[in-house]
């Protein structure tokens, strides 16, 4: 049969930078099909020129057995594709409705749309009001807008990038069911993710990109997500690992915290209480937006706290800033790394200045010291292996991974006895990750005490000693991470947010 | 001092008239924003607009032409921000300030051989019988149709921005200019319609100081005019009916002040001359309570990636 989508030979260059070079693939109508590698690997640029966003320099594709070439993304949109962006396309401020009126060639009048919103919604499982205002949903909520506006278009096929890095495991499946009805009514899709274990249960075939190449294709339910990973990197991958040790003594302990968030739409913390013990690593889940960066910023002295609530090595440092609590050994990573966790515009050695001066004593008598900086942001960048020309260049000029592990090494190379890091291998590639990892266990094995704040699940299973998610800005009870079950960790995240706002 | 000496009809009549330069400026400027542009030089426009009719119109002997040219000239002045901003890239806030000054200057010498000239009056419409009704007639029907202008297109700019997918797109657009690229929208096309939308109007309100209020051309006879509707449209929270509130607000305090002064009121002139501005603010700060932001995108550059 005539595959619903096929492309030949797509090749996209950029200055200094081969995006897709010589790319094949095709989808055939009803078929899930995953697309596969690391940052970087072409996969963004790859759906763009599906879409219309991105013209290829070489190369052709076929919808139907027909030449297709959108020059816009209206036309992929007339031609029956759809896409959900991994950074959500959509517009705070308006509605639901006007939302999806606007990824719409002709909307119909607002009440109609309204009208079709419920029954779409209704259909596929995805609970929607067409009133509300995007800036008030969930994440998962404003997939669902993303999904549905593309799904009253009645496509042909559905591209979806990185759809569920934002989701609770309910979510997921919520999604899933969805995706396999469409599939089942004989839409294509064509998936995008990192998580290899989503990929198997959905997916019926599998192509792995790597530098824009096209290195392997695979059926996923008949590989193992190990294969999978090592066709993406190209090479043998380590399992971050550690000696087992028993907890020490309690280092940190937070009572009945609460706090209102510092952002307009932030989540106020709501009476966190934690005690954590030298030597172990805390991961803490929950969808974002929870109240990691105000835990983090309590935490890091950002915000500061009313004293009594959080105590470090017996001292009471709520009123403390983050320079005094430096000095005292309890560090911070943030989630942002351009802008907080790094200034963009200066060098690597003045960002290295900036957090390591008390601890390293790159500071005298107020007047800085160049040579003891920028050897330890050299230190940094050939420990964490940072690839940069040196540490004269601009935060800004260094890709997020390498960024990445600047910021965390940074940190780590301080030599804290409390590290709270939150997200600390977003958009860092495999190899790259398992090394922060393995940092961050070393860290714990040498006897300081971790706080991991993720949403990246299989991350913190695997470095965990204990578990904890926050919900509305409440932590649960920290669990063992050892056995704790997909469903446990998702009723600790809250469940499938927003279920009961269906029936309006 | 003589308060009986201020008409009340007559001061209604008039606020109208001297609220209308800033409602006209303020609701262009109220679009420019809703694209996401921040255009600084609402006050250059002005200026620029104001000779460009005086000129056309003493030219030509027709104040509608002398309008017309004005609105011309505030858009053609607007290309220079849109080849600034829109194309090169450039700074908002420093390429409106940038324009201001270049159109203070522009304006002086344009109108080198226009000062101390009277423009051609343009005749107020003729509203019949409804003119002599008591009271409401000299308040509302007594006006020149530039005023009516500038009322309806507050009117218009409000249902187009809230009912119609013109409206939906544009606000979009100076929601998260990046999504709407996404969307396939053409950002840059629309922001320059917007920017030039917000020209010809600063153009108008220029030239209703120079044609009708004043009416003669001097040199920065806009006197900080436009920074009042660029304030005005951050205050009013970017909704089209609070622009003419405040407009009429601000109008009616210049008003009520000048026939204070002229009335003898043991109050410091210049106590009086600052009410205007502080009383404007004061009230739509405190409209401004609820929790209506600046659309998203309000003076980040744009530029397609990818």
């Amino acid at each position: 049969m005539t595959p619903l989508l096929s492309l030949s030979g797509l090749t996209k260059a950029y200055p200094g930078v081969v995006a897709n070079d010589d790319v094949s693939l095709s989808i055939a109508p009803g078929e899930v099909h995953a697309l596969l590698g690391e940052n970087g690997a072409g996969k963004s640029t790859l759906v763009k020129i599906i879409y219309g966003l991105v013209k290829p320099d070489q190369g052709a594709m076929q919808m139907n057995g027909t030449d297709f070439s959108p020059p816009e993304p209206r036309a992929a949109r007339a031609a029956g594709v759809g896409m959900v962006f991994q950074h959500f396309s959509l517009f705070d401020a308006l509605s639901v409705a006007e939302n999806i009126a606007l990824g719409m060639e002709n909307a119909p009048a607002m009440g109609a749309l309204s009208e079709q919103i419920r029954r779409v919604s209704d259909t596929y499982g995805l609970p929607l009001s067409p009133d509300r205002v995007v800036g008030d949903l969930s994440a998962g909520e404003r997939q669902r807008v993303e999904i549905i506006r593309c799904l009253l278009q009645e496509p042909k096929l559905l591209i979806m990038d990185e759809p569920t890095s934002v989701l609770t495991p309910q979510e997921v499946e919520i999604l899933f069911e969805t995706l396999r009805k469409l599939s089942a009514e004989g839409t294509a899709i064509l998936y995008i993710s990192h998580k290899l274990e989503e990929i198997r249960t959905l997916c019926d075939a599998a192509t792995i990109l790597r530098l824009g190449k096209v290195v392997g294709t695979c059926v996923p339910r008949e590989t193992t997500a190990r294969d999978m990973a090592e066709m993406m990197v190209g090479k043998v991958l380590a399992t971050p690992s550690r000696e087992g040790t028993a907890p020490g003594e309690p280092v940190l302990k937070i009572e009945q915290l609460s706090h209102a968030s510092p952002s307009a739409f932030g989540m106020p913390l709501r009476e966190i209480t934690l005690t954590l013990r030298r030597g172990e690593v805390l991961g803490i889940g929950g969808v974002a937006g929870n109240g990691q960066d105000e835990l983090l910023a309590a935490l890091s002295g950002e915000m500061r706290s009313p004293a009594g609530m959080i105590s470090f090595k017996g001292s009471d440092i709520g009123p403390k800033g983050p320079e005094a609590r430096r000095q005292l050994g309890l560090l911070a990573a943030p989630e942002e790394r351009l802008g907080h966790a790094a200034a963009p515009n200066m060098t690597l050695t003045e960002n290295a200045m900036l957090t390591g001066a008390a601890r390293e004593q790159l500071v005298r008598n107020g007047f800085l010291n160049w040579p003891a900086a920028r050897s330890f942001a050299e230190k940094i960048i050939e420990t964490f292996d940072v690839r940069t020309p040196g540490p004269g260049n601009a935060a800004r000029s260094l890709s997020g991974g390498n960024l990445q592990k600047f910021v965390i090494g940074r940190e780590v190379l301080q030599r804290p006895e409390v590290l709270v890091v939150n997200q600390p291998t977003w958009g860092v590639d495999a190899s790259a990750a398992a090394a922060i990892r393995q940092a961050l266990l070393d860290l714990a094995t040498g006897g300081a005490a971790v706080i991991v704040i993720s949403q990246d699940l299989d991350e913190l299973m695997e470095i965990s000693d204990r578990f904890a998610a926050l919900n509305e800005g409440r932590l649960s009870e920290p669990l063992p991470a050892q056995g704790l079950s997909v469903e446990q960790i998702g009723l600790m995240m809250g469940g499938a947010h927003g279920m009961e706002v269906a029936h309006v | 001092m003589d308060l009986s000496a201020i008409n009340p009809i007559l001061l209604i009549a008039a606020l109208m008239s001297a609220a209308t330069p800033i409602l006209l400026a303020a609701t262009g400027e109220l679009i420019v924003e809703k694209a996401g542009v921040l255009n600084l030089g609402v006050e250059g426009m002005m200026i620029t607009g104001a000779i460009c009719g005086f000129a056309i119109a003493v030219e030509t002997g027709s104040p509608t032409t002398g309008f017309v040219a004005a609105a011309v000239g505030g858009a053609l002045l607007s290309l220079l921000f849109v080849l600034l901003t829109q194309v090169t890239l450039a700074n908002q806030v420093a390429s409106g300030l940038a324009l201001t000054l270049f159109g203070l200057g522009l304006s002086s010498l344009l109108g080198q051989g226009y000062v101390g000239i009277k423009p051609p009056r343009m005749g107020d419409v003729n509203f019949g019988p409804l003119a002599d009704i008591p009271v409401v007639g000299p308040i509302l029907f007594s006006h020149d149709p530039v005023l009516y202008v500038g009322v309806l297109l507050v009117a218009i700019v409000w249902a187009v921005l809230r009912y119609t997918r013109v409206g939906l797109v544009l606000r979009a657009v100076g929601e998260n200019h990046d999504a709407a690229h996404a969307l396939g929208y053409k950002v840059v096309r629309i922001r320059t319609l917007a920017i030039m939308f917000g020209g010809a109007l600063a153009g108008l309100g220029g030239a209703y100081i120079s044609l009708i209020r004043v009416p003669q051309w001097t040199e920065g006879m806009t006197a900080g005019v436009g920074w009042i509707a660029l304030a005005l449209v951050v205050f009013a929270s970017w909704k089209p009916w609070r622009v003419l509130l405040g407009a009429y607000l601000f109008g009616g305090i210049t008003q009520l002040q000048l026939n204070l002064q002229g009335a003898g009121v043991a109050i410091p002139v210049e106590y009086l001359a600052m009410s205007p501005y502080l009383i404007t603010i004061v009230v739509l700060v405190i409209l401004s309570a609820d929790k209506s932001a600046a659309p998203g995108s309000l003076g980040r550059p744009f530029h397609a990636s990818g």
